[in-house]
């Protein structure tokens, strides 16, 4: 390990001078405070060096001791229900060390290092290994269990296998001699750099969604597993809120929520909903099967660019488990502002609105890391990446945005005058859209109903419909529509406001299973039929409109629990009696 | 041994560059002697090798490579505090601007602050009564909440906040303190905050930090650290509800954009420079409570929109880190409306886990829905009868324009000293509501309906 002097501070960005040794990428600990901080630049005579932490403080001839390492994190038991800054550091631990407010220099490990796991060992002696087969499993939270495994780049025989009972993450479990006689001690934790993909064998087709169920998403807009979607949105149309919503509900293993540059109430209100609601799969707590990353927007900001590699090393790393897991990060536009940030200060040259130009090429790289695979050791997994963008003025032409857009098939975007008037999820239907409903069809008609594509077809079409014809009503009003015209404005409000629009505080509708959309669905669409052969015979819309089922079905969302979803049945009926008798 | 730096190698605009420093702290304070017998401070904000540039508060004129000598201290800035400075006036960095001397400091606290952990968060959930209807039913305020002021010139954010302090500190006893910091505004608007709370007896109960309009810029940037460091201490030593009123952000935000350029820096939208948003975070953020402290700072800053624009860079960075936002209005101020609150763009983010059974009513959250719902379709409603006329109106777009008159007239409008309980406001709400269609009030469960909204 080599030791430089400090030479010059600008903000973040440390400067040593002189010819060295140090790496690019590589971490180093800076100052007598030891910071934490990573070479950015090398030049023959200086490097640039980015700190995670707060500078001031620093002086000129303070020590810069390198590691020859990358940036990396622990991956290990004890992850899962924790709460990690941008680069891994537990913040329950912090507190303890530091109270309240967060200090500087504090180098202490990500899991416990003292806490003891009951691990059962998956190999045996003379057990051919290659990188990636699991090593050992231990219950890590109510709901989940670990699988440690073999790294990557380890490959070899077994030559020693601790009997199972428990042990810390850094006890050794087994020895691998490789066929250079070289003997690697494997233990329950394993470091890995951020900025690397995991490797895997192969990339599947994608072709199961990720179930959330919010019906604008689950039956208009679905993602499916491996999937990448982006949730642009100015402030206040609720972004966070979805993110929540999704993180709560969807039918993923594993959530990573990455809060990259944003409230820390929020971050805060997370950590206790999370750990009061229990998972409707497991019945166990939401927080076993989540992972939070907080960089709240005035923890500094290098660390900040740095918390969505974090996040996503997790997240590949529970995948090469063999789970589903899903990464919430909130908000993209922070991270590529924290690009920006630095980008400036290393004086280069700006392209669009100030962002450097490898913006999108950073961006394709994030949101590449998502997909549906075929693991190392023959399991499959995936990693759902769910990115929200905070364009600036709620202005979608924007860079972030127009890259974003890009590199994810999903676009989630939400509308400012939708959020005014209190329709949650605020996702416009007309400017939104996903590109997995083609490769997601066949899993739905299997698994939902084999009408259910065609349900979904009619109602997008209806919603368009009513667009158009919106444009008439804002000039002359609806009174003077025909009917066949006011029965589509009718029935798209019922989807609008009875379908579409849910209420994340309801104990019901907050989740609702596919079944359920579906049956609401064929509803909804049963009524439009069977009032379109009354308007058929000249009889007024207003006769349907006074037996009140449009708004009944509105309700029906809460009318109707998410366990008796064959009440739909006498809904149905209740419709075709009403219907029939206004035709006698 | 202090060394004395006789020479400046270079001064542009706020900043000078001094050479030959041994070991310079990366923002420690300077001073500046000049010949004339003035001393300026100053603060590292660049360290190249022995070569430092320092950022001068009170600014450079008058100052000449050869006629100031700079003194280091070694320490970052500090702000002297003890319960003393309450009912005090301080400038714009922390140093008393009335004449009762300094303070005795009981400890001296870093300006900067550092992030509160999350963990040790508490999240805020105790609603603060302002006695405002559109505010207290519709955008609610929570303690330990940011939440600002999206004004524009000319319209009455002043008296708003000014009724906000005085109204939510009545219900607050003894335990609330105000600090007030002024940033960039003219000496009648500080005068006027100041014959206020002279005027409803709050005054031994505020910290003043004036950085006026013809201050110094580079004073100004320092302005709300002090402000809330003097907040923090109240709220997490003392056990304060602290109330910090930040006005004007704008300046604020101006005054960086202008140290940014001077410095050379990268810009980027309108100018301001690349970390606006951190930089501004780095303020908001230490509004909070924290678990196991009695105190909470709820900030309530104030910032004139440029050109009413909302999606300008500062209105529109602020949004993305302020848990809501109080947005006025420019055409219900010009119909003589007061306070002018526009209640669509109005948001409070912490109000769902603050108000509804246990905290306001039970049936708050299903009101302020059904309002805001209702209210949105007005404006609807408005824009057809603009181009149709109002006769050609179906009779519930009819209803829902008459709905919108009285609910701008009698709900969001009320006096300036008019302080009404959350029952009163709650009432009033459904009162209005009961004028509509019941198709109308399609948000609304129908128990809460039939208790609530008798027709």
């Amino acid at each position: 390990m080599s030791q430089y002097k400090i030479h010059g501070i600008n903000g973040p960005v440390v400067t040593v001078l002189g010819k060295t040794d140090l790496q690019m990428m590589e971490t180093v600990y800076v100052g007598n405070k030891q910071l934490i901080g990573e070479v950015i630049g090398l030049s023959e005579d200086s490097a640039t060096i980015q700190v995670y932490e707060e500078t001031a403080g620093l002086t000129t001839g303070e020590p810069v001791i390198s590691t020859h390492s990358p940036m990396s994190i622990t991956l290990a038991p004890g992850i899962l229900g924790n709460i990690f800054d941008g680069i891994g550091r537990p913040l329950n631990d912090i507190k303890n060390i530091s109270g309240a407010f967060i200090g500087k220099g504090i180098n202490i490990p990500s899991v416990s290092e003292t806490e003891k796991w009951q691990v059962t060992a998956a190999l045996c002696v003379g057990d051919t290994v290659f990188g990636g087969e699991v090593l050992a499993s231990c219950p890590e939270t109510d709901s989940i269990i670990h699988k440690a495994l073999v790294p990557p780049y380890v490959q070899g025989t077994v030559t020693k296998v601790a009997p199972n009972g428990e042990y810390t993450v850094t006890d050794t479990i087994a020895e691998v001699t490789d066929k250079d006689g070289k003997i690697h001690e494997l233990k329950l934790a394993q470091r890995w750099p951020i900025r690397t993909s995991r490797p895997v064998k192969e990339r599947m087709p994608l072709s199961k969604p990720l179930i959330t169920g919010q019906r604008i998403i689950d039956t208009v807009f679905p993602i499916a597993k491996g999937g990448a979607a982006a949730i642009p949105g100015g402030f206040g149309t609720g972004k966070t809120m979805t993110q929540h919503q999704l993180a709560k509900w969807c039918d993923a293993d594993i959530i990573i929520y990455v809060g990259c540059g944003e409230r820390g109430n929020e971050m805060t209100q997370v950590l206790n909903e999370f750990s009061s609601l229990t998972d409707p799969r497991t019945a166990k707590s939401l927080l076993s099967r989540t992972v939070l990353i907080a960089n709240t927007s005035n923890m500094p900001v290098a660390a900040r660019e740095a918390s969505i590699y974090t996040g996503i090393t997790l997240a590949e790393y529970y995948r090469d488990m063999g789970y589903h897991t899903a990464i919430m990060a909130d908000s993209t536009s922070r991270w590529a502002e924290a690009l920006r940030e630095i980008s400036g200060r290393l004086e280069e040259m700006p392209a669009d609105e100030g962002f450097p130009a490898y913006l999108p090429s950073r961006l394709s790289e994030f949101y590449e890391r998502s997909g549906y695979f075929k693991n190392l050791n023959d399991t499959e997994g995936s990693v759902t990446i769910i990115g929200a963008v905070s364009p600036q003025g709620a202005d979608f032409s924007e860079p972030v945005t127009q890259n974003t857009k890009r590199f994810t098939r999903c676009f989630w975007a939400l509308d400012k005058s939708l959020a005014y008037a209190r329709h949650y999820p605020a996702i416009n239907w007309t400017s939104s859209y996903s590109e997995y409903t083609g490769e997601l069809s066949d899993w739905y008609k299997e698994n939902v109903d084999s009408e259910f594509t065609v349900c979904r077809d009619r109602l997008t079409s209806i919603l368009s419909e009513e667009a158009n014809l919106m444009e008439i009503v804002k000039l002359i009003g609806a009174d003077v529509l025909p009917d066949d015209q006011k029965l589509i404005i009718e029935i798209a409000r019922v989807i609008r406001v009875g379908f579409l629009q849910q209420n994340a505080f309801h104990s019901d509708d907050t989740f609702v299973p596919m079944q359920k959309q579906m049956k609401m669905m064929q509803a909804i669409l049963r009524l439009y039929d069977r009032s379109k052969e009354v308007i058929a015979r000249q009889i007024p819309i207003s006769k349907i409109v006074k037996t009140g089922l449009f708004d009944r079905l509105i309700k029906v969302k809460y009318d109707i629990p998410n366990k008796n979803p064959e009440m739909f049945d006498a809904l149905c009926a209740d419709i075709d009696r009403e219907i029939n008798e206004i035709l006698r | 041994m202090i060394i004395e730096h006789t020479r400046l190698c270079e001064i542009n605009g706020s900043l000078v560059t001094v050479d030959g420093v041994e070991n310079p702290v990366y923002e420690e304070i300077a001073h500046f002697f000049l010949d004339d017998g003035s001393v300026r401070t100053g603060r590292v904000v660049k360290i190249d090798g022995q070569k430092v540039t320092l950022q001068v508060f009170e600014g450079t004129r008058g100052m000449s490579s050869s006629n100031t000598k700079t003194v280091f201290t070694g320490e970052s800035m500090h702000l002297p505090l003890s319960p003393e400075i309450l009912g005090r006036v301080f400038d714009g960095l922390g140093r008393p601007k009335d004449d009762l001397g300094e303070v005795y400091p009981d400890k001296k606290q870093d300006v900067s602050g550092a992030p509160i952990n999350p963990v040790a968060r508490e999240y805020p959930k105790n609603y603060i009564r302002t006695g405002i209807s559109s505010i207290d039913a519709l955008a609610t305020l929570i303690r330990g909440q940011k939440l600002p002021i999206f004004s524009g010139s000319g319209m009455k954010h002043n008296e708003l906040a000014v009724q906000i302090v005085r109204q939510s500190a009545i219900a607050d006893g003894e335990d609330f303190a105000v600090v007030f910091a002024a940033m960039g505004v003219k000496n009648d608007v500080a005068a006027y905050f100041r014959s206020q709370f002279a005027s409803s007896n709050v005054m031994n109960r505020v910290v003043m930090f004036l950085n006026l309009a013809n201050d110094p810029i580079t004073e100004r940037i320092m302005t709300p650290k002090c402000a809330l460091t003097a907040a923090e201490y109240l709220a997490f030593e003392e056990g304060k509800h602290v109330l910090v009123v930040m006005t004007d952000m704008t300046s604020y935000a101006e005054a960086l954009r202008e140290y940014s350029s001077s410095r050379g820096e990268i810009p980027s939208r309108k100018g301001f420079p690349g970390y606006l948003y951190s930089d501004l975070a780095s303020l908001y953020e230490r509004a909070g409570m924290i678990e196991g402290k009695k105190g909470s700072v709820t900030q309530l800053p104030i910032l004139t929109m440029p050109n009413d624009d909302i999606t300008h860079p500062i209105p529109d960075l602020t949004g993305y880190i302020t848990e809501g936002q109080i947005v006025l209005d420019r055409e219900l101020s010009s119909k003589g409306i007061y306070p002018p609150v526009s209640v669509l763009p109005s948001l409070s983010r912490l109000m769902k886990d603050g108000i509804g059974e246990g905290f306001t009513r039970e049936d708050h959250p299903a009101l302020a829905n059904q309002l805001l719902a209702s209210y949105a379709k007005v404006q609807d409603a408005r824009a057809l009868s603009s181009v149709i006329g109002e006769d050609e109106l179906s009779p519930s777009d009819k209803a829902l324009l008459k709905f919108g008159k009285e609910f701008e007239e009698k709900f969001i409008c009320q006096g300036f000293t008019e302080c009404r309980s959350i029952e009163e406001t709650l009432d009033l709400g459904w009162k209005l509501l009961s004028s509509l269609p019941d198709s109308e009030l399609d948000r609304t469960d129908e128990k809460i309906l039939k208790k609530y909204c008798k027709k």
